[in-house]
């Protein structure tokens, strides 16, 4: 049964088990493998996703949940916020092997979304999800507030 | 910078598809250009038709001025991409924005680690040491044979010419040149036997800090893992294996699998049954619905702490030794004060971010492979073996790895070897088959460090000081039973004992000895191998014999560190950027020190630790002194201490696999718990200023943390820690 909903700003429309996860039909069916599988049990933050701006894991998150919602992913990023973290990521060179950093830029993202001066403990609330097993998170931490430094001072 | 600047459009999923498929239809060259590196970074065929510079394995020049390292050693968050490209550049004088880095074929003869010998392949923190003067030569020889082309076209002395940035320039005449303009010249030259390498002084890469190569594509979501290999007409595998190590196949029904939609074979290989579908979802669903009966005769059927145990009692047994100077168990038989203490390591899982995964393409006579490989050399043989082909008839493209840690270098190629096993049995008519293992998979998988137990004495004498030191160590050898058992020594497996065996201190009697156990579970180096637990039993014990003497951690083993500069070097760092001697911590807080030589990087941190009312411990800070000779790329040695950090106070803190009846009673991220943002502490690093040639720095940083902890611990409440991870997570 085919799902309809807006992918990176695009109506899209996949067909495919409606129980299938998000994480694995916008990977295998819509073709955008930016976003990682690592634990399949909403556990590590690898899937993160934006689900109406909101980072949720799309390992656990059925296809049909998402029928007429808007769905962002790494490939779709291209609010001031999210650019502005991908921009502090590659200043202070945040990423090791990479693998879990889609999901570390989506969960960033949403919290500069709506949180423009988040303190370290709204970081640990916002990041705690996103396993890293590079341990980067010193980098992560300094990486959203730089970006959060950067977006009001374009303001 | 890198090869993302070749196109700067992004491509759909749609038209990489299909490229990469025109891409596997031309030659196996083509395909390793787009492997390892980004999707966008796909290079063009086109490229390589118009001329290139090769002037050796190493470096590929192009007319448009790109230059391309070639990499023999995975990159898998380590940084080695980068590293290897920061020496080329640096002898060649390229700009920094000009190269690319590709990962190389399997191939021995040009690519092998040289600290390994003839075999290719990542580990043991050797990519910088093994390739500096080799990478070195390789980027001074092109940067020869350029001036060489640039002079006999201008007709001027070669010694006339400088280069600065990727350009060549000729002051006498104002003439300069780009690289590409060179590359028909330069190729038709001959390459150099000799070539005067820089002097150190006039680095300008080396020690500065380039931007690593592999960022870009790992922020906006195009790096190439295996996980985002797709193939025109490719399949997803998931294998069911047995819930005992050791155990096998007795019988299965697939009725019900093959009933899911989307499943396309249903097929028993030796390590299990696997489902092979068209996408993850319907593998797994059909996984999921697959019946096996296990056999289980010859499966391992212990519990962890039955192993435990045996291993406390085989520490009281005769053991062999690994190390012998004077009579330590007279010395500490005579000596004033005496001291022991035993320490307990579990079973560790790597747990890579990315789960295992290999893709093969597997015909009659050829097997493609696509994977963060980081044996190539060692999977090929296997995964030819496997095939029941010639290891010239398998190719293998090196894709970024999501993390390793040691896991996706093992001599059993386990996962290759399944991935190859299935495409035989699905027929070998070339379909791409991509073995996908899940978290479950990974944690339940084997291939762990050892379980080891420890038991240390000593013996001070009237006068505090430190007169006798024996160690006993108990646990699985790593190497036994591979093809690397070559390096067990009478019957010593060197991964058991390093870091205990070589222990630093001056101490006239020292012994250390291994009881090597036998188990049914597989196991494997992991981060720092053997001084992952022997570096927490010798700082944790001399911690507590440098409080008997009544003397604070630093000072007793500096005093005994007199004789070895750089192991002091970075002891002393340590201490005084942490401020150990300034003004004591409040109540409930607590600083530890400690120090390790690993693979000849030597590391020391202090860790500050706050413990609250009901025991819980919070880590806040770790201040790291490292020595690694000439530091390529402070800022990559800066991550890796901070990475490996954080990876080892995970471990500390909540790691262990455990076993109950054989069976592995962790699962995923909520039992095998690993740190996360809001447990990381701030951590400094200082870099040793240095002239020795390079080592590594993927593993040591991991080493010292475990012990300065506990020994902070041990500050702030008085209380050691003697079994990992902490008896309660987050509390001493």
């Amino acid at each position: 049964m085919p799902t309809s909903f807006v992918l990176n700003g695009k109506a899209t429309t996949l067909d495919a088990d409606p129980n299938m996860p998000l994480l694995w039909a916008i990977r295998e069916v819509a073709g955008l493998p930016g976003t990682k599988f690592g634990c399949g049990m909403a556990l590590c933050g690898a899937c993160s996703v934006h689900l109406d701006g909101q980072s949720i894991r799309s390992c656990v998150t059925p296809l049909a949940s998402v029928a007429g919602r808007e769905v962002r992913t790494i490939e779709g990023l291209q609010s001031h916020a999210a650019k502005a973290v991908q921009a502090a990521w590659i200043a202070l060179q945040v990423p090791q092997c990479g693998y879990c950093q889609s999901g570390q830029i989506m969960s960033a993202a949403a919290l500069l979304e709506k949180n423009a001066s988040p303190t370290d403990a709204d970081i640990d609330g916002a990041m705690s999800g996103n396993i890293c097993r590079c341990a980067t998170y010193s980098r992560i931490r300094a990486g959203i507030h730089a970006a959060a430094r950067s977006i009001k001072a374009q303001v | 910078m890198s090869a993302d600047t070749a196109v700067p459009r992004r491509r759909t999923r749609r038209e990489f598809l299909k490229e990469a498929g025109t891409v596997t239809a031309v030659a196996l060259t083509i395909g390793f250009e787009w492997a390892g590196t980004s999707r966008r970074a796909s290079a063009l065929a086109a490229a390589r038709t118009r001329s290139t510079f090769t002037p050796n394995a190493f470096v590929r020049i192009g007319a448009d001025d790109s230059v391309t390292v070639i990499a023999k050693h995975l990159e898998m968050g380590q940084g080695a991409y980068t590293g290897i490209a920061t020496i080329v550049a640096e002898e060649l004088d390229a700009d920094w924005t000009q190269i690319r880095v590709e990962s190389a074929p399997a191939d021995a003869k040009r690519y092998a680690n040289l600290a390994f010998g003839t075999m290719q392949g990542t580990g043991g923190s050797s990519a910088m040491a093994n390739s500096w003067t080799q990478l070195r030569e390789a980027g001074a020889k092109a940067r020869a044979m350029l001036l060489a082309a640039a002079a006999k076209g201008w007709k001027v002395p070669a010694a006339e010419l400088t280069v600065d940035k990727g350009i060549i320039y000729h002051a006498g005449s104002k003439r300069q040149a780009t690289f590409g303009s060179l590359v028909a010249t330069a190729a038709s030259l001959p390459v150099p036997d000799t070539v005067t390498l820089k002097d150190p002084k006039d680095f300008e890469l080396i020690g500065h800090q380039a931007p690593r190569v592999d960022v870009p594509a790992k922020v906006d979501g195009t790096a190439q893992f295996t996980l985002d290999v797709a193939l025109p007409g490719m399949l997803v595998a998931l294998l069911k294996r047995a819930p005992q190590f050791g155990a096998t196949v007795k019988s299965f029904d697939a009725s019900a699998a093959t009933r899911v939609k989307g499943v396309v074979k249903v097929v028993q290989v030796p390590r299990g049954v696997a489902v092979i579908a068209q996408s993850f979802w319907a593998a797994k669903q059909g996984r999921d619905a697959l019946i096996v009966e296990w056999d289980d005769n010859n499966a391992e059927k212990r519990s962890s702490a039955a192993l435990m145990e045996e291993y406390r009692r085989l520490a009281d047994q005769p053991a062999r030794s690994a190390r012998k100077d004077g009579d330590a168990v007279a010395a500490i038989r005579d000596a004033t004060h005496r001291m022991s203490a035993s320490y307990e390591f579990p079973f560790l899982a790597h747990a890579p971010m990315e789960p295992l995964d290999a893709v093969v393409k597997l015909t009659s006579n050829s097997c493609e492979i696509w994977a963060g490989d980081q044996f190539q050399t060692v999977d090929q043989a296997n995964a030819a073996r496997t095939a029941g082909l010639d290891p010239q008839q398998v190719s293998i493209h090196t894709l970024y790895a999501g993390g390793s840690f040691g896991r996706r270098a093992n001599p059993y190629s386990d996962y290759i070897v399944e991935a190859v096993s299935i495409a035989k049995a699905y027929g070998a008519d070339g379909t791409p088959i991509k073995l996908q293992w899940t978290r479950e998979d990974d944690i339940h998988g084997g291939l762990y460090r050892p379980m080891y137990y420890h038991k240390l004495e000593a013996g001070l004498s009237d006068q505090k000081e430190l007169t006798g030191w024996r160690h006993v160590i108990v646990g699985q050898s790593i190497l036994s039973g591979t093809l690397m058992e070559f390096m067990v020594k009478d019957g010593i497996d060197p991964t058991s004992v390093e870091g205990a065996a070589n222990i630093a201190y001056v101490i006239p009697n020292v012994s250390v000895e291994l009881a090597t156990t036998k188990t049914g579970v597989p196991t494997l180096w992991w981060r720092v191998v053997g001084s992952s637990h022997t570096t927490f039993a010798v700082e944790a014990f001399i911690d507590e014999v440098a409080h008997a003497a009544g003397q604070d951690g630093f000072t007793f083993r500096r005093r005994l560190l007199e004789h070895h500069p750089r192991m002091k070097g970075v002891l002393e760092l340590a201490a005084e950027k942490a401020g150990w001697s300034g003004a004591p911590l409040p109540k409930g807080k607590g600083r530890g020190i400690a120090v390790a030589e690993a693979f000849k990087t030597f590391v020391a941190q202090v860790a500050e630790v706050s413990v609250d009312d009901k025991g819980y411990v919070s880590v806040d800070r770790v201040v790291c002194a490292v020595d690694c000779g000439i530091p390529i790329n402070p800022d990559v040695i800066a991550a890796q201490m901070e990475g490996g950090i954080g990876f080892g106070l995970g471990a500390v803190l909540y790691g262990a696999i455990t076993l109950k009846e054989g069976r592995v009673e962790q699962d995923n991220f909520n039992s095998y718990r690993v740190l996360r943002m809001n447990e990381m502490p701030k951590v400094e690093v200082h870099i040793v200023p240095s002239m020795e040639a390079p080592t590594g720095v993927g593993e040591p940083g991991v080493a010292p943390v475990g012990p300065a902890v506990a020994n902070a611990i041990f500050a702030a409440t008085g209380k050691r820690v003697y079994v990992l991870p902490f008896p309660k997570p987050g509390t001493a």
